[in-house]
C-alpha cells in the first residue's frame, strides 16, 4: 500500500520493532528508570534492564502456554507497568496485542474479543476476569486467561486461569527450553509486522479493529519525539485508557523510542495526587481534564480569604495579558516581565505546583475543541499547552502546533512527513508514515476510508487558514449539513461554543434540514451544584437541579450569548439556537448515548429523545417523558420527567447560501 | 435444632460453597451477663470455628452487642466460661484480649476524627510495636525500623480496602461509608485471628453494602480471618455467613446455617411477632 518514498523508509539502525527498541534501551539506558508505579504508598521503580528481564520472562511464559505467532492477546485493565509489559511480551513472541477499555461492559468486550479472535486474555483483576467469564461461551477461540491481581481469585476454576507471576516464573524456569525460539521469533519482526491492534471507540456502529504496523508506530513516535525534543529523562503520567491510540503512542511508542519514564498512578482516584508527586515534563490530557481542574481551582478560590482572592485576581489578570506572549518568546516590556516574575512567586508557581504542572515542557490536548479561556488560562501560567489533531488510523499525529504558533482555534500544521488535502466538500484527507494498514477483517471499510494512493478520509470537515497555514476543524463531515434555507449547518461549532461555559457539560444541536436550530443541554453538576449551594438552592438530584427555573434562566443567557457569537460568523450564522431544553439525565456511555471516550452519539440521542425533539419544534411549553436508564452494574430502571422548553433570542441575519469551504 | 453447635463439635466442616472450616476456635459456655437486675444475656452457649463467618442476629435489645463485648473482653460475664483456642480465658482487660488476636469495629464509629486515615490505621498496629516512647520520639534505630515494617503492613491493608485516595485525609472529612471502611482497616491492621464486626453495614446504601460485603468475604478468603458479625440486614446475613446465632431478649433461640435458621419457627416469631393470646 505504501506509495510515497518516505513511507518506504527502512528502519533506523535496524530498530524495526518495539522489542528491538527495548533491547537497545536495556543496553543504552540500563539503570535509568523505565517504569514507576505507586504501590503500597511508595513509588516502585523498574529500570530498563529490569524491564527487559521481566518482559523476557513473560514472553517465555507465553511460549510455554502455547502462544503462537499471529495469535491475538487481549489486554484489559487500567494503566499498570505489568500490562504494558504484556504488550511488548506479546509482540516479542510474534503475537498481536489488543488493549481494551477497562470500563467496557461485558457485551462490549464480547464483540472485541470475538472479532479479534483472541486466544489469550490478560485481565487486571477479578472484576475484569468476571466480565470475560460472563461472555466466555460466545468466545470460540478463547483458551487461556492470565490475571494480575490474585485477590478474590482463589476459588475460581484454574483450568484456563493463570496468575501473571506464575506465568513469568514458568517462563524463567523454561528459559533454556524456549529462549532460542523467543530469539528467532523476535528476529523475524520487521517494519511491516503488526505492532498493535486498537479498536476505534465506535461513534457510529460497532468498533473497528485498526491494524497498526511497527512502521506506523515507530515512524510516528520518532517524528513526534524529534518535533518536541522529547528525550530520556522526561517523565509522563500514564492515566488515559490503554486502548486509546494516544496512550499507546505516548506510553509505548515515544517512551521506547526516546527512553523516557512512564509513571502509573496508584488508582484512578489518586491520579491528581500522583500527578503532583511525579510532576511530569510531558503531559497529555483531553480538554475535559483541564476544564475540571480549572473549575476546581475557581471553586476553591471562591472559598479563599478576600486578600488571597484579590491577589489571585490581580495576578491572573496580568498573566492573561502578558503570560502567553512571554511563553511564545515575544517581546514584553521590562515592567510587565517583573510583575509577571512577582506573580510567578506569589501565584503561578504555587498554583502550578498544586496542579502538578511545575515541570511541564510540553503539554498537549486533543480529542475535542478546548475552550479558548481554558486554553489561555493554562498558557498564561507559563504551561506550554498545545493542540494536536489526530485519530487512531493515523497513529495519532495529523497536525500539531509548533512551539510559538499556538492558538485555541486551530489544530496546527501538518505533522512531519504528513501530507494534507481538503476535498471539495470540506473533508480533510491525509497520508503519512502513521497511516494504518487496514481495518481487521473489514476490507470494505478499509477501502471506504483509505484509497489506493494511501490517502485517508478523516470524516472531519475543516479548512486551512491562509494567513498561518494552520488547520481549523469545523465539524464531523457527516454531521455538517444544510438547513432548510440552504445555510450551512455545523452542530459541533455551536455545541463547542456552548460547552465552553462551565455550567454546560454537553450540548447536542439539531437543525439539519430544518428551518431553525434547537439544542439539548446537560448542565455540569459540579459547577451548577456549587452555584446552587452558594445561593441556598436545595436540590436532591441532577434532574431536580436541571429543572430549576434559575438554572434554565442562566443557561438561556449562555445560549443567547452563543447566538450572538454565531451570528458574527458569516458562514454559519444560520445555526443560532432558537429553542432548547435541559435534559433530565446526563448523557452516559452505559446507556449508549456516548462512546467510552465520551463523544456524543448523535443519532442515538436523536432517536431516544425523539419526543423531546418534536416538542422543541411544535412550540409546546412542556413535554413529559419516560426514559430507560442502565445502572453501572447493568440493571435497568426508568426515570420520568416533565421538561420545560425554553425560547432563546436570536440575532436576525440574512440567510447565506455558502458551500463548505 | 436449637443447639446445632454440639453436632459439629470439635472437628471442622465444609461449607456449601466448598470452603474448609477448621475446628472450634472460641467457645462460649453458658454465658450469663447481668447489669444490676437486668439480665442482658441469659445462659447462652455457642462456638465459633476457625475460618468461618459467624453472624449474631436478633431484634433490637436482644443482647447482640453485649455478646460481642463479652467476646472482646470488655464485659466479664457473671456466669459462664469463655474458651479460646482450647483454654479457658480468665477475666481480661480489653488490651490483653487484643494481644490474643481479637480485633473489632464499633456500631458507632470510634475513630480519631482529627487524625489522617493512615494514622488511624497505624494505631491498629500499636499492640505489635515494642519500642519505647523515647525511641519513638527520637525516631532512631529500632523505632524507625519497626515503624517501616508496620507501615508496610498497613499499606497492604489500605491497598486491600481500596482507600489509597484518602490515605492522608483527616477522618472527620470522610463520608460515613468510608469511615466504616477505615474502621475495618484499623481492625485488620492488628492482623487479628478473630475479627468482630458490630453492624458493619448500618446506615449504608445498597452500593456501600455490596462493597462492604465483598470486603468481608475477601478478608475471610485472603487472610483466613475468622469473622463474627452482628447485622440487621437479613439479606446480607444470609449471603455472607456460614452459621448464624439468633438471640431474643438475651436468650438464644436459634443456631445453624442461614437456611436452618430461616426455617426455625421461634426465629420467625421473634422477627415477625406472634400474637399473645
Amino acid at each position: 500500500m505504501a506509495t510515497t518514498e518516505q513511507v518506504m523508509k527502512p528502519a533506523t539502525d535496524g530498530l524495526a520493532s518495539i522489542p528491538a527498541l527495548l533491547q537497545r534501551n536495556a543496553k543504552q539506558f540500563g539503570s535509568k528508570a523505565a517504569y514507576r508505579e505507586k504501590e503500597f504508598g511508595i513509588w516502585q521503580t523498574w529500570s530498563w534492564a529490569m524491564v527487559e528481564k521481566e518482559i523476557e520472562a513473560l514472553a517465555l511464559g507465553f511460549i510455554n502456554l502455547g502462544v503462537n505467532e499471529g495469535d491475538f492477546i487481549a489486554i484489559i485493565g487500567r494503566n499498570r507497568p505489568y500490562l504494558y509489559w504484556s504488550i511488548v511480551a506479546a509482540q516479542s513472541v510474534g503475537a498481536v496485542p489488543v488493549p481494551m477499555y477497562a470500563d467496557a461492559s461485558a457485551e462490549e468486550m464480547a464483540h472485541v474479543l470475538e472479532h479479534s479472535g483472541a486466544r489469550f486474555i490478560i485481565a487486571e483483576d477479578q472484576e475484569q476476569v468476571d466480565k470475560v467469564i460472563e461472555v466466555q461461551e460466545n468466545l470460540h477461540q478463547f483458551e487461556h486467561m492470565i490475571y494480575l491481581d490474585p485477590r478474590g481469585m482463589r476459588k475460581y476454576d484454574h483450568h484456563q486461569l493463570h496468575e501473571f507471576s506464575h506465568v513469568q516464573n514458568q517462563g524463567r524456569a523454561a528459559y533454556d527450553e524456549f529462549i532460542t525460539d523467543l530469539q528467532e521469533r523476535r528476529a523475524k519482526l520487521n517494519y511491516d509486522s503488526t505492532c498493535v491492534m486498537l479498536y476505534t471507540s465506535g461513534t457510529t456502529g460497532k468498533p473497528k479493529g485498526v491494524v497498526l504496523s511497527n512502521r506506523n508506530i515507530i515512524e510516528s513516535s520518532k517524528n513526534s519525539s524529534e518535533f518536541d525534543n522529547l528525550r530520556a529523562g522526561d517523565e509522563i503520567l500514564a492515566y488515559l485508557p490503554m486502548a486509546w491510540v494516544g496512550d499507546f503512542i505516548f506510553s509505548i511508542g515515544q517512551s521506547y523510542w526516546t527512553g523516557f519514564c512512564v509513571n502509573c498512578p496508584e488508582s484512578a482516584e489518586t491520579m491528581m495526587t500522583d500527578l503532583r508527586e511525579i510532576g511530569p515534563t510531558y503531559y497529555f490530557a483531553p480538554p475535559r481534564v483541564f476544564e475540571t481542574q480549572l473549575t476546581t481551582v475557581m471553586i476553591r478560590m471562591e472559598d479563599a480569604s478576600p486578600f488571597k482572592k484579590k491577589l489571585f485576581d490581580y495576578f491572573m489578570a496580568h498573566a492573561k495579558k502578558v503570560g502567553p506572549d512571554i511563553l511564545d518568546g515575544k517581546s514584553v516590556g521590562m515592567m510587565d516581565r517583573f510583575k509577571y516574575f512577582l506573580g510567578d512567586l506569589a501565584i503561578y508557581g504555587p498554583l502550578k505546583n498544586t496542579l502538578g504542572f511545575s515541570r511541564i515542557r510540553v503539554g498537549y490536548t486533543a480529542g475535542e475543541a478546548i475552550g479558548p479561556e481554558i486554553f489561555e488560562f493554562y498558557r498564561s501560567l507559563g504551561i506550554n499547552l498545545k493542540q494536536l489533531y489526530g485519530q487512531t488510523e493515523s497513529s495519532v499525529f495529523i497536525t500539531v502546533q509548533p512551539d510559538g504558533e499556538v492558538r485555541a482555534d486551530t489544530v496546527g500544521v501538518p505533522a512531519p512527513d504528513v501530507e494534507l488535502r481538503i476535498e471539495e466538500n470540506g473533508e480533510i484527507f491525509y497520508r503519512g508514515p502513521g497511516t494504518f494498514v487496514e481495518y481487521y477483517k473489514n476490507a470494505k471499510s478499509t477501502a471506504d476510508t483509505k484509497d489506493a494512493l494511501g490517502w485517508v478520509a478523516t470524516g472531519d470537515a475543516g479548512f486551512i487558514e491562509e494567513s498561518s497555514g494552520h488547520l481549523r476543524i469545523i465539524d464531523r463531515a457527516k454531521d455538517v449539513g444544510q438547513m432548510a434555507s440552504g445555510a450551512l449547518f455545523a452542530p459541533k461549532f455551536v455545541e463547542n461554543k456552548l460547552k465552553f461555559y462551565p455550567n454546560i457539560l454537553e450540548a447536542v444541536v439539531f437543525g439539519n434540514g430544518r428551518e431553525t436550530c434547537t439544542a439539548f443541554i446537560n448542565i455540569d453538576l459540579t459547577a451548577v451544584g456549587n452555584w446552587a449551594e452558594r445561593n441556598n438552592i436545595a436540590y436532591a438530584s441532577y434532574q431536580e437541579l436541571a429543572g430549576h427555573p434559575q438554572v434554565l434562566e442562566t443557561v438561556r443567557e449562555h445560549v443567547e450569548e452563543v447566538n450572538k457569537s454565531v451570528a458574527a460568523d458569516a458562514m454559519l450564522n444560520g445555526c443560532q439556537v432558537h429553542r432548547f431544553l435541559i435534559l433530565h439525565k446526563e448523557l452516559d456511555a452505559d446507556d449508549g448515548e456516548m462512546t467510552r471516550t465520551r463523544k456524543v452519539r448523535r443519532g442515538i440521542v436523536e432517536e431516544k429523545f425523539s419526543d423531546l425533539l418534536v416538542g422543541l419544534y411544535d412550540g409546546s411549553k412542556t413535554v413529559s417523558t419516560v426514559t430507560e436508564v442502565t445502572y453501572e452494574d447493568g440493571r435497568k430502571g426508568s426515570i420520568s420527567a416533565t421538561l420545560t422548553l425554553v425560547d432563546a433570542a436570536v440575532v436576525p441575519v440574512t440567510a447565506h447560501k455558502v458551500a463548505a469551504e | 435444632m436449637s443447639d446445632n453447635s454440639q453436632d459439629i463439635s470439635q472437628g471442622g466442616y465444609t461449607t456449601i460453597d466448598g470452603r474448609k472450616i477448621g475446628g472450634v476456635m472460641m467457645e462460649m459456655k453458658n454465658i450469663t451477663l447481668r447489669f444490676g437486675g437486668v439480665v442482658a444475656i441469659s445462659d447462652i452457649s455457642f462456638n465459633i470455628h476457625e475460618g468461618e463467618i459467624r453472624a449474631i442476629i436478633g431484634p433490637n435489645g436482644a443482647g447482640k452487642s453485649s455478646m460481642l463485648n463479652v467476646i472482646s473482653g470488655f464485659y466479664n460475664p457473671q456466669e459462664g466460661e469463655v474458651w479460646f483456642h482450647g483454654a479457658k480465658r480468665p477475666p481480661m482487660r480489653p488490651y490483653q484480649v487484643a494481644e490474643q488476636g481479637i480485633a473489632r469495629t464499633f456500631q458507632n464509629i470510634a475513630l480519631f476524627e482529627g487524625m489522617s486515615v493512615l494514622d488511624n490505621v497505624m494505631t491498629g498496629r500499636l499492640t505489635q510495636m515494642k519500642s519505647g516512647m523515647f525511641a519513638q520520639a527520637l525516631w532512631k534505630g529500632k523505632a524507625e525500623k519497626e515503624e517501616n515494617e508496620n507501615r508496610e503492613i498497613v499499606e497492604k491493608i489500605i491497598d486491600f480496602l481500596e482507600i489509597q485516595a484518602i490515605r492522608k485525609t483527616p477522618v472527620a472529612r470522610l463520608p460515613y461509608g468510608l469511615k466504616k471502611r477505615v474502621e475495618l482497616a484499623r481492625a485488620l491492621a492488628a492482623e487479628p485471628k478473630l475479627l468482630l464486626l458490630d453492624e458493619p453495614m448500618a446506615g449504608m446504601n445498597v452500593e456501600e453494602k455490596e462493597d462492604m460485603s465483598r470486603f468481608i468475604l475477601d478478608v475471610n478468603d485472603e487472610f483466613g480471618t475468622t469473622i463474627a458479625l452482628i447485622e440487621h440486614d437479613m439479606g446480607v446475613v444470609m449471603d455472607l455467613s456460614d452459621r448464624v446465632v439468633v438471640m431474643d431478649y438475651g436468650r438464644k433461640i436459634g443456631d445453624g446455617t442461614p437456611a436452618e435458621v430461616l426455617a426455625n419457627q421461634d426465629v420467625i416469631d421473634a422477627y415477625l411477632g406472634v400474637s399473645h393470646d
